[in-house]
């Protein structure tokens, strides 16, 4: 089952990427992203059957840290919101020059 | 490979064709709400598959946190600011970014390719195959995942607190309404 699990994860990983590469909307773009800790965390977990429980040690991290980074990003997309009215990555180019 | 049964196959199959297809669903859906709940459906899938592989409480967490915190979250900041419509900001971007992406997913899957035909290499720090189900059976589904937390990544661990500090203080500080005397 484990080379499923990691064929499994890389086409969630290849489906979060498209996903942020192709929509617009932010908040879409970061679940996108949540979508793509999800699949490296099936990588982790699987690989863990073989390497001992130190994969399982480091999903617990990364949910820590995907917990953390949505906490931060959806307050900065509020305040991205409030600013401009709008989370369509369009309109957000201030840094563009 | 392995002896499992044809109903651990067959479960991990469809558990498996689930996840994938309600992330496509998830993708392409144009209402935000609707992707939110597909995703949903995701992680719910990825706990079930994780239960198969031997991580019991990380399947837990996987419910309890993603599913229940995270998405939770993510579904009220859109109710909060008033995405819920679909039309207007569904679309996708231009060509380069599309023909981008299909680049992207084609050098992907022919990553999937190869994994699936070499196989995994088994190097020296391989751990026997009943190693995990012997630490669950010995010291419980939570107790297993405990162990190492707390002795060989403890410092990785209380990292995380100072982590979880900034993001408490950073979330407060951009989601806070603006006086700008008052920061």
């Amino acid at each position: 089952m484990l080379a499923e699990s990691l064929a499994l994860s890389a086409a969630l990983f290849a489906i979060g990427v498209i996903g942020v590469l192709t929509r617009r909307n932010a908040i879409i773009v970061f679940m996108c992203i949540e979508l793509m800790l999800n699949a490296v965390n099936l990588s982790f977990v699987a690989l863990s059957r073989q390497y001992g429980m130190g994969g399982q040690v480091m999903v617990i991290f990364v949910m820590t840290v995907a917990a953390a980074e949505a906490a931060v990003g959806l307050a900065i997309i509020i305040s991205v919101f409030r600013h401009g009215q709008t989370v369509d990555l369009r309109n957000i180019n201030l840094l563009k020059g | 490979m392995d002896n499992y049964g044809l109903w651990y196959q067959f479960h991990f199959y469809l558990f498996g064709f689930i996840a994938l297809i309600s992330a496509v669903t998830f993708v392409t859906r144009r209402s935000p709400v609707a992707a939110v709940m597909w995703l949903v459906v995701t992680m719910f899938c990825l706990a079930a598959l994780y239960v198969m592989l031997d991580a019991q409480f990380i399947g837990a967490m996987q419910v309890l946190v993603y599913a229940g915190a995270i998405m939770v979250v993510f579904l009220f900041v859109i109710m909060l600011l008033n995405l819920g419509e679909p039309s207007e900001f569904a679309d996708a971007r231009g060509l380069w970014a599309k023909l981008l992406a299909a680049v992207v997913g084609i050098a992907l899957i022919g990553e999937i390719a190869l994994v699936t035909r070499t196989g995994v290499p088994s190097g020296q720090y391989t751990v026997p195959r009943t190693f995990v189900t012997d630490q669950v059976a010995r010291y419980g589904a939570v107790g297993a995942v405990a162990r190492p937390l707390y002795t060989d990544y403890s410092l990785a661990f209380e990292l995380t607190s100072i982590l979880l500090l900034v993001a408490i203080a950073g979330a407060v500080m951009l989601g806070r309404r603006g006086e700008p005397d008052a920061r």
